[in-house]
């Protein structure tokens, strides 16, 4: 293995790509080449180094740790000249060294314990060595020779990991099924199909540490007998598609992957497959059809995946995370992962967070966290100094959860019982400001939109409450429209084939559980207490912040101000279209919005 | 990239790839600088970087920072080599050549003996 002095990280930021990131990494390897420096520097591509709209393209060199940005050909030459050739730091073109941050994963809190994302920033996805240094594939090594199928699936079902996909479905168990099915042929798939908005760790593991998806399936294929896997990946990550694929190469190359792994016998390989942008292909039976290259629609279950899945043979089917935490598992053994976690959850589970929170990202705690501990201490409270209102827990068909149950310590159960579920482990904080029945609208349409439209509970159903929705946000919503929501919402989740309808009136559901007079405001008082429906709002001009300095006029793109210069101006209620834009043109904060 | 054949293997494979990252990581405790100003590089400056950084690959050393410098000041004496073990003084050489180098980073890197006669200053 050679031995640099130096250690280059070239900022591939897609900003800074677009600013020529790949033309100065050329170039620097071009002069380094001809300065005779290729063997004594490394260069590594990372995702990001400072800010890549004023700073990009950027590099960063160790061990010195200078931070050289807003690079051109050109300085680079100068650069490697200095740094490299001579040895002398160039001022001109560094930024002030400072905590660089990467606002997807910030540094751990007290209250984190980080299994899954260990290794994010510290290991190079594109180098396997790295993973290999960190005790990489030592489990599988360990798997492999020390022990037998029945002992994998037992191990894994006395940690009592369960499904980060959301269901919490036991592992182990869901291992025991597809091993004990019959079957001559056996698959193991990974989905990596993460559609909820604003979730995104899925994509962080597989972009930062692809070697443990790979180490897992392939310890969970020997455990069920299967020599052959697929990686369900959304086309919408194209970075972690091909870290994916390079780290699966390189295994392959080493022969981690492939024939007689290990010197063992035991043959597994593996591929990743895009999906084309369906929601709904999270869903196991239809991420199947669309690897079989049928359309993604769901199908009835039983027989479920384990006996029945892909291409007809058994097919076992975890998500990202679950994979991730496996090699972790059998490394360290069952003592160390029972200890994190609650009486039927145990071990970490990642968290998005997102909204109106101080610090969003990707967070992992224990199960039995509280919500107050998440948001409060590790996501720092919420923004602008504003109160908390709920948080939406599970992505789309999650619920919305009030202040009431903030100290509710966060497993599968407890989140099942308080009315919304785990999901994908998606948070979306709310503050004071946010509207509830927007709220739910937003959700509606999604997955009213994310339907596939094979069954017509889901399909008519998510459209109709939709549209009740609409019609209460625009303030025409009628007193009876509240008992139908509640009559659709039962049938919906009665009467759907897949998760996706059985989930999707969650939102509605939990906001009218506990945010009913909001409901009631809007219908029988036209009133949007959060001032976010437009309908239910007016803008007015306060005359006693006004100045009369005409700059909302001259903005309003529809002319419903009108005064004189110096003098209190007026909005002209029937002519404005309530865009907001003389809000935010207003330098006298005399916009008012009632 | 071989074929890693047997979990022997792969536990060496993980000694190689530590060391490699700790390195990266700047976990180094000694620091071994090469002054590489324009005096420095003209008097064979580069050959004697070169040389440390083969001793090092060589050897397998992990804990070890090896730096490029500016002119070190040392008029006449180029190429210049620094050693600074943690919480000890610097150790200064004066004219070394890469045969030199090697000397150095045997006897005094490893060993812990100062090379007496190189020295310019302790």
């Amino acid at each position: 293995m050679a031995y640099y002095r130096s250690t280059i990280l070239v900022s591939m930021d897609p900003i800074c790509v677009d600013k020529g990131a790949v033309q100065v990494k050329e170039e620097l390897i071009a002069e380094l080449k001809s300065q005779n420096l290729l063997d004594e520097v490394q260069l590594i591509d990372t995702p990001r180094l400072g800010e890549p709209e004023t700073e990009g393209p950027d590099i960063l060199v160790y061990p010195e740790g200078s931070h050289y940005i807003a690079l051109t050909p050109e300085s680079v030459r100068l650069i490697v000249q200095e740094h490299f050739v001579k040895g002398r730091q160039l001022d001109h073109y560094t930024a002030k060294m400072r905590d660089l941050a990467d606002d997807e994963v910030r540094p751990p809190k007290d209250k984190e314990i980080r299994i899954i994302l260990e290794h994010i920033g510290n290991n190079d996805p594109r180098n396997v060595n790295d993973y290999i240094a960190t005790d990489g594939y030592q489990a599988l090594a360990k798997v492999l020779t020390e022990m037998t199928q029945d002992e994998v699936i037992q191990m894994i079902l006395d940690s009592k990991l369960r499904g980060r996909g959301g269901a919490g479905f036991p592992t182990g168990l869901k291992w025991r099924f597809a091993h004990q099915a019959p079957g001559s042929q056996k698959y193991m798939v990974c989905n990596a199909d993460e559609g909820d908005p604003g979730a995104f760790m899925n994509r962080k593991v597989l972009e930062c540490d692809p070697h443990a998806v790979i180490e897992g399936m392939a310890i969970g294929a020997y455990a069920i007998g299967a020599n052959q896997g697929y990686v369900y990946c959304r086309a919408e990550y194209p970075i972690a598609v091909s870290t994916l694929n390079i780290a699966i190469q390189q295994a392959r190359e080493y022969g981690l992957l492939g024939e007689n792994i290990l010197g063992t016998g035991f043959s597994f390989d593996m591929e990743v497959r895009m999906g084309a942008g369906a929601f709904v292909c999270g869903e196991e039976t239809a991420l199947i059809a669309s690897i079989e290259g049928n359309r993604g629609e769901p199908r009835v279950r039983p027989p479920f995946p384990a006996t029945k899945g892909l291409w007809g043979m058994p097919t076992n089917i975890n998500n990202v995370e679950t994979y991730a935490t496996v090699p972790k598992i059998i490394h360290n053994g069952l003592d160390w992962y029972t200890s994190m976690g609650t009486e039927k959850s145990k071990g970490t589970k990642t968290f998005a967070l997102a909204g109106d929170v101080v610090n969003t990202g990707l967070i992992e705690v224990p199960f039995g966290t509280t919500l107050r501990e998440i948001i409060f201490e590790i996501g720092g409270g919420i923004k602008n100094g504003k109160a908390y209102k709920a948080v939406q827990t599970g992505g789309p068909m999650g619920g919305c959860l009030p202040e009431k149950y903030l100290d509710l310590a966060v497993d599968y159960e407890t989140l099942g019982a308080a009315g919304s579920i785990m999901g994908s482990g998606g948070m979306i904080v709310m503050d004071e400001e946010t509207c509830m029945v927007d709220i739910a609208r937003f959700f509606m349409e999604f997955t009213q939109e994310e339907s596939c439209g094979k069954c017509i509970p889901c399909r008519v159903g998510t459209r109709r409450i939709l549209e009740i929705l609409e019609r209460i946000c625009a303030g025409e919503g009628k007193a009876s429209d509240i008992p139908m929501l509640r009559m659709l919402c039962k049938e919906i989740i009665q009467d759907s084939l897949c998760g996706l309808g059985q989930g999707a009136p969650n939102p509605v559901i939990s906001t009218l559980e506990h945010f009913l007079d909001e409901y009631e405001e809007h219908i029988f008082e036209h009133r949007c207490r959060a001032k976010v429906c437009r309908n239910l709002i007016k803008f007015e001009i306060s005359a006693e912040n006004c100045t009369g300095c005409t700059v909302c006029a001259r903005n309003c793109p529809v002319s419903a101000i009108s005064g004189e210069r110096k003098l209190t101006h007026v909005i002209d209620q029937d002519i404005c279209i309530k865009c907001g834009i003389c809000q935010q043109v207003c330098n006298f904060d005399a916009v008012m919005v009632n | 990239m071989p074929t890693i054949r047997s979990i022997e293997e792969l536990k060496n494979l993980r000694k190689e790839a530590q060391k490699v990252k700790e390195m990266r990581n700047q976990t180094g405790k000694i620091q071994v600088i090469v002054g590489m100003g324009t005096i420095g590089i003209a008097s064979g400056a580069r050959e004697t970087l070169k040389a440390i950084l083969n001793f090092i690959e060589e050897k397998q050393l992990a804990d070890i920072i090896l730096r490029q410098t500016g002119d070190l000041g040392f008029t006449g004496q180029d190429p210049v080599v620094k050693v600074i073990f943690p919480d000890e003084h610097e150790v200064v050489y004066g004219k070394v050549n890469p045969d030199q180098a090697r000397k150095i980073m045997q006897e005094h890197v490893i060993d812990g003996d100062v090379v007496q006669e190189l020295l310019i200053r302790e």
